[in-house]
Order: structure tokens, then sequence, then C-alpha cells
């Protein structure tokens, strides 16, 4: 057990901590980070990546700082950041998960064309991945893109666009080959969201917001090249970035700040003669949370281990979004429970905290909970890869087995 | 930077566990469970002869001077073998009592015996974290009066540490006169506990230090314990995976079925955190000071809520099979059982936690 990073390291997060006690004033708000960054945000995207910040192992070539990867460093910089409740770089779906598709898997000419303004915050993207009859089995999707003088003519309808309203850009799964199996015949297609033919209806969810959108396809025109990866292989395509989707999710810096959070709230909020933290019962819950971040906090330290040996995440990899989710989740519980009668007020009402910060947390991290592979697809994966127990047999097994048996 | 166990450590896991593959089967637990006294010299030999007993002995007094992390790969092996030995206050709590709290004449007499194997230490501080049945030991003008409940590792003991009243610890020999010693059963019967009752005992205190040895010792033991459970749970869940890929009902293996599988499932979720929480709790014994009463508070407390889920799910999952005596699956069910409840259950750790935060308003 050596938690120390060593001395090149100890140089490096000085380096980051000067740099952000220097520059930390020109740091946006962190609601102007949001689907469409403000120019202030822009800005400071641009000066992270310029000292290597943000998109620090991105080739110089595509607009990024073009380091070598380093995992510690990469960690380094969340960790002060995170530290000095200074906003990182911008975080979205375009950067998150389409830049490391295209890294993978795009053409030469798609790389130069689209990197360096989606990590600039020049260009947004949206994803369009599930649908109304497509959700855990994603594979499912029915929008369609039949082939019309060297086109593809989109037809059908997305939802979970998150961002769809603001975004420049769509990257998109389609079925394009309609008689390919279920995974070989959809294809990852990129398209402006000004193309005549879509429509964009905001998605209001329980928490009062529409964080999300539904999306329409109508006759939709697309030129043949505007595709990653060749035709029918877009499952694969996609693949390479759910896996970032669910790295995304699991963050223990984000579950630190949410129990420091949770800890001042506690010890502000009055409660009779006292502070909500003087009751004995929403005490031990407060203790409880904090020994299970503890708990993923090094759960992430030792995940962080293994990939500098070049091992697999494993098991520890496995359990993270399940994990961290319900986490995210209790916490926003016990902050509501801990306001009494005061938690439920929402909507701007006098007396509410936190701007009903708590309340939308809780209801959006069920939200969480559900997206990017429910938690009881979580539990699948975990019990097939991580335990190796058998497989659920297929419907069409089944079917075939009651054949038998009659 | 490297999280997780060195190669000597992961060495020393394997090799204790094939000595507990070899020396304490099923059938020998089984065997000591049923005896007045479970603790096996058996086992106990096999694990001297790997060094187990002078882990934490210093070397200058003949030990192997380890870390409590290296004993606590030990002790998740040991709850993974559910183990009938003494280990939690002879191996660990005794020798960290007198390196850190013995005279250099207490340390020269006892500490090689320790590390050799030819003594053991009982230890009994359960009064410095909760008062039960009015328990409690006053000590005035070098003896011993009162009661101390659950002295750990107390069968076969040659000497006990007691903690009184005023958190300074004593030594005293088991046949001292004054003493009476009454063993307690419990769920658990690969562990062995007792009562002591003084009556004018004499005892040798220990260094006076304001209790700090005390929280030194309730912090390894909670550790340790963390461990063990880890390793029960570890245990339990492959045993319940191993079953549910055997088991057939409705013409299907039950391990295919969602219900059954994510069962499995979230006992692996929980239990996976819980291996890093106490590699962390057991490192910042030694090497993180202003971390280590927190952290093995956390991992005790986290451990004895996942692994009592782990042990009622695990046996779930074997349906009527797991409630029987025949799988002998119960003997974790009650070592996890024990865990839980040893030097201070879930609420009183979590309360201790809080007030090192200085959450708690002063009583």
């Amino acid at each position: 057990m050596d938690l120390n990073y060593g001395p090149e390291y100890d140089v490096f997060r000085k380096q980051v901590r000067a740099f952000i006690e220097a520059h930390s004033h020109l740091a946006p708000p962190s609601a102007d980070r949001a689907a469409q960054p403000s120019s202030k945000a822009v800005e400071w995207q641009k000066l992270l990546i310029e000292h290597g910040y943000a998109a620090r192992t991105i080739p110089q070539e595509y607009g990024g700082y073009g380091a070598e990867p380093d995992i510690l460093q990469s960690r380094i910089i969340a960790e002060e950041f995170a530290r000095a409740r200074v906003p990182g770089g911008l975080s979205n779906q375009g950067i998150s998960m389409f830049v490391p598709t295209l890294l993978e898997l795009g053409t030469e000419e798609q790389k130069r064309r689209w990197i360096e303004p989606t990590l600039k915050g020049d260009v947004v993207w949206c994803q369009g991945y599930s649908e109304p009859g497509a959700g855990s089995d994603l594979a499912n999707l029915k929008t369609s893109a039949h082939i019309e003088n060297g086109e593809f003519v989109i037809n059908g309808q997305k939802i979970w666009t998150s961002t769809a309203k603001q975004a420049d850009m769509i990257f998109c799964l389609v079925r394009t080959e309609p008689d390919a199996p279920k995974h070989g015949g959809i294809s990852y297609l990129i398209f402006s969201m000004d193309t005549p033919g879509i429509e964009v209806r905001p998605l209001k969810t329980m928490t009062g917001h529409a964080e999300f959108n539904e999306t329409f396809f109508t006759d939709v025109r697309v030129p043949m090249h505007q595709i990653v990866g060749q035709r029918g292989q877009g499952w694969f395509v996609a693949n390479a970035t759910l896996g970032h989707e669910r790295g995304m999710l699991g963050d223990p810096d984000a579950l630190e700040n949410r129990l420091q959070a949770l800890i001042a709230l506690m010890q502000e909020e009055r409660l009779g003669q006292g502070r909500a933290i003087d009751n004995p019962v929403l005490r031990d819950r407060l203790v409880a949370l904090q020994a299970e971040v503890a708990a993923m906090k090094y759960n992430g330290m030792r995940i962080l281990s293994n990939s500098l040996r070049g091992e697999p995440g494993g098991m520890a990899k496995l359990i993270v979004k399940l994990q961290s989710c319900e986490l995210a989740h209790q916490i926003s519980a016990l902050a509501i429970d801990a306001m009494g009668e005061l938690g439920i007020l929402y909507h701007n009402s006098p007396r509410e905290r936190d701007g009903g910060a708590w309340q939308w947390n809780y209801m959006f991290q069920l939200g969480l909970i559900i997206g990017g592979g429910t938690a009881q697809i979580q539990k699948n994966i975990i019990a097939e890869r991580g335990l190796e127990m058998p497989r659920e047999p297929k419907t069409a097994d089944m079917a075939r087995q009651k054949q038998g048996a009659d | 930077m490297d999280f997780g166990l060195s190669q000597d450590q992961q060495m020393l896991r394997d090799a204790v566990s094939r000595c507990l593959a070899d020396s304490s089967p099923l059938s020998h637990v089984r065997e000591c469970a049923e005896r007045d006294n479970p603790l096996s010299d058996q086992v106990l030999q096999a694990l001297n002869d790997l060094g187990v007993a002078g882990m934490l002995v210093p070397e200058e007094h003949g030990g192997l001077g380890m870390t409590l992390l290296d004993a606590a790969v030990v002790a998740e092996q040991l709850g993974y073998a559910v183990a009938p030995v003494p280990f939690l206050a002879s191996q660990v709590l005794a020798p960290i009592a007198l390196r850190d709290a013995g005279n250099e004449e207490q340390k020269a007499h006892w500490l090689p015996k320790i590390a050799s194997g030819e003594a053991r230490i009982g230890v009994a501080i359960s009064e410095t974290i909760e008062v039960r049945d009015g328990a409690g030991v006053s000590s005035a003008a070098g003896k011993l009066n009162g009661t101390a409940l659950y002295a750990l590792d107390f069968e076969g003991a040659d000497a006990y540490i007691v903690a009184d009243s005023g958190s300074r610890l004593h030594l005293l020999g088991a046949k001292a006169s004054g003493l009476e010693a009454i063993a307690l059963t419990t769920i658990d019967r690969t562990r062995s506990v007792g009562e002591l009752r003084f009556d004018g005992a004499e005892a040798e205190p220990l260094a006076d230090d304001g209790g700090a040895t005390v929280a030194r010792l309730r912090d390894a033991g909670r550790v340790i314990l963390a461990a063990d459970s880890l390793g029960a749970g570890q245990a339990m869940i492959e045993k319940a995976v191993d079953y549910a890929g055997q088991r057939e009902q409705f013409g299907r293996l039950i391990g295919s079925f969602q219900a059954v599988k994510h069962m499995c499932a979230e006992m692996a979720a929980q239990h996976e955190p819980c291996r890093s929480l106490v590699w962390y709790a057991a490192h910042a014994f030694d090497a993180v000071p202003n971390e280590a009463s927190l952290v093995a508070c956390h991992a005790k407390s986290h451990t004895a809520e996942v692994y009592r889920f782990v042990a009622r799910t695990s046996t779930e999952v074997h349906g009527g099979m797991g409630f029987t005596d025949l799988l002998g699956l119960h003997y974790w069910f009650k070592r996890i059982g024990f865990d839980r409840q040893v030097l201070g259950g879930p609420e009183a750790v979590r309360a201790e936690a809080a007030a090192l935060q200085g959450w708690t308003k002063a009583a």
C-alpha cells in the first residue's frame, strides 16, 4: 500500500494549484457550463486546454493539449479542481462520448473537422440513442434510414435527448440494414440539428423541468459520408462510448462534494433548540453514508491502481454505477429528511433551501439510477460478467423448450 | 502509488489460505464447535508454523514487526475459513498493548512468548465502549475489583489484559487469586469469550497514557473484525453463486433467474467497496494516524451492515438447505454475527465516529 503519487507528481500538483489560484477569478459559475456554454465558460475552457487542464490527452492537431495519457495527472487535476471548488473543463456528451468515439473510430477528416470545435464549446452535440421502444434493450431501436439518391433518409423518434434544443449536431443510432440481425443492422450517423425534418419537443420530468427532449425525424436527409464506422457497425461504434458514459456517472469527487454539502446543511439547519446534526437518528444516518462514501472513494483508488498496473477494473469497476447513483440518491434523501417539513419546499417557495436543489437532486438522481443502464441491468451485468452466473435463457430458447415440452 | 496489497502481502494471503484449507476444513470446524473449548490447537500450530503468532511483535522481541494491514490479510482468511483459532486478542491486541504501553520487563517477559506461540493473552476492553449489566472494573493499589465481560480469546489464555473504568490497562495471570473466569457461550462456536470477575485480584498496570492505548486497541480490533467479516462474506457470496449455478428448479439453474441473480449482484456490489475500505483502515492504523480512528469506525460499522445483509441473503439463495446444519453455512452466518456485535455494534461505533468529528455536543 503506497498512497504517495511520488515527487514528480507532487510537483505537478503544485503547478495545478498555482494555476487555479492565479486564474480562478476567470472561472464561470457552474450554471454557465450548461448545455449551451456561456462565453465566459467557453473562454475558461480555452484557457484550460491551453494549460493542459482540459482535453489533456487529445492530440494537438485536433485541438487538444497533446499530453501523454497519465492517469495520475488526470486524477490530480480532478482532485485539485474539486478541492478548490473551481469548475474544471466542459463536460458534455460531445466531449465525453463523441470525441473519444471519433478518436477511436472516426476518419482523419472527421477528426479534423469535429474534435476541435467540440472541445472548445463551439459545437454542442446531443445523443440520439434511446427510443420509446428501445431503452434497456437499446438494440431494438426502430428509427430507420433508407437510401435515396445517395443520401440517408431518416424517419423515427428518439427520446432522452438531453441538450437537443441547444445542440448544433447529433450523433445518432439508426437502423440502416432492415434485414440484418438486430445488432448488425445499425449505423452511427452524425448530422446537423438544423437539418429539415427534425422536431424537438421538451420532455418534462418529475422534477418539473425539461432536462430531456423527444426528437422526431421526418424524412431527414443526411449525406452518406456522415457516418462513423461502416454501415451496420453502429452498435459496436456506440458501445465504445457507452463505457465512457458509465465511467462518467461514477465520480468519487462528486459524491464527496455532495456529502460535504449535506454535512454543512445538517450543521446549519436549526431543529428546535439545536441543529439537525444534533438529532441522534439523523446523525447516525449521516455517519453511515459517510462510511459508504469513504468505501467508494477507496474503491476508486483501487480501480486507479489497477489501471496503473494495466489490469482491468474487474468487479471494483462493474459496481461503480449501481453503487454511486444509489448513494448519491441516499445523500439527497437524508438532506430532505434533515429539513423536516421544510424539505418539501420547491418551485422557489419562500423558505426554500439552496434553490430547491436537494429535492431536484433527489428526483433527478432517481433518473440517473434508471438512465445509462438501469439498476436492474447493472445487476445483470455484475452477476453475468462479474460473478459468471448463468445467463437468462433467450426468449427463443424458452419458446423452443416449451414446444419440446408440449 | 499503489492502492492494494504488496507482493509480500499477497504471498502471505495465499500461504494462510492454503494452510487453513489443509488444517481447518469444515469437518474440523464442526468437531471443534462441539467441544466446550472450541479453539483448535492443530490449526493454531499450523498458523504458528507460518509465523502468524509473532506478526505484530516487534523484531527486537523475537517477532516479525509487521503492520495491521498484514494482520488484516490474515484475519480475512480466518473469516473465510471460519477458523476456530484465537487471533484478535492474543495475536493482535495483546502485542499492540504490550508494545505500546508495556514496561521493559513486561515486554521482555511476554512478547517473545507471544511470538513463539508459548503464551496467549486474552483481552477485555468492552466496558470502554459500552457498559452492559453494570459491568466495569475499578483499580486501586494494584488490585482490581468488578467485572469485565467479553474477554476475547478467553479459553487457554495464560494471562489477560483488562481495561479499567479509567481506560487504563492492567495485566494479570489467568490463575491470579481473586480472579474468577467464566466462559460465555455465543452463537459463534469458532471463537471463545468469557467473563472475568475480580475480587481484589492483583494485577500489573500498563502505562498510564490517558486511554491512548485502549483507543488504539479499539481501532485495531475493529479493523480486524471488519477484515474477518470481509473474508466470511466473500465465502458466503462464493457459496451462494456456486449453489445457484448447480441447483435446478423449474427446469433451469436457479442462478439464471433474475430474482436470484440480483440477490448475488447486490451482495457483490456491497461487498466489493468494503475490501478497499478495510485495506485503507488497516493501512491508516500504522501510516495515517490522524485518520485511523475515524476510518476504523467506518470500516467496522459499514462492514457490520453489509455482511449482515450478505449473511442473510446468501442463506436465502441456498433456500431450505441454507437453513439446515448440513451445509454448515451457519458457521459463517454466526461468525459475521459475532463480528458485528463485538467492540461496538454499528450504532455505537457511528456515535463514536460522530463524536470524533465534533458532531456531538458534549454530553
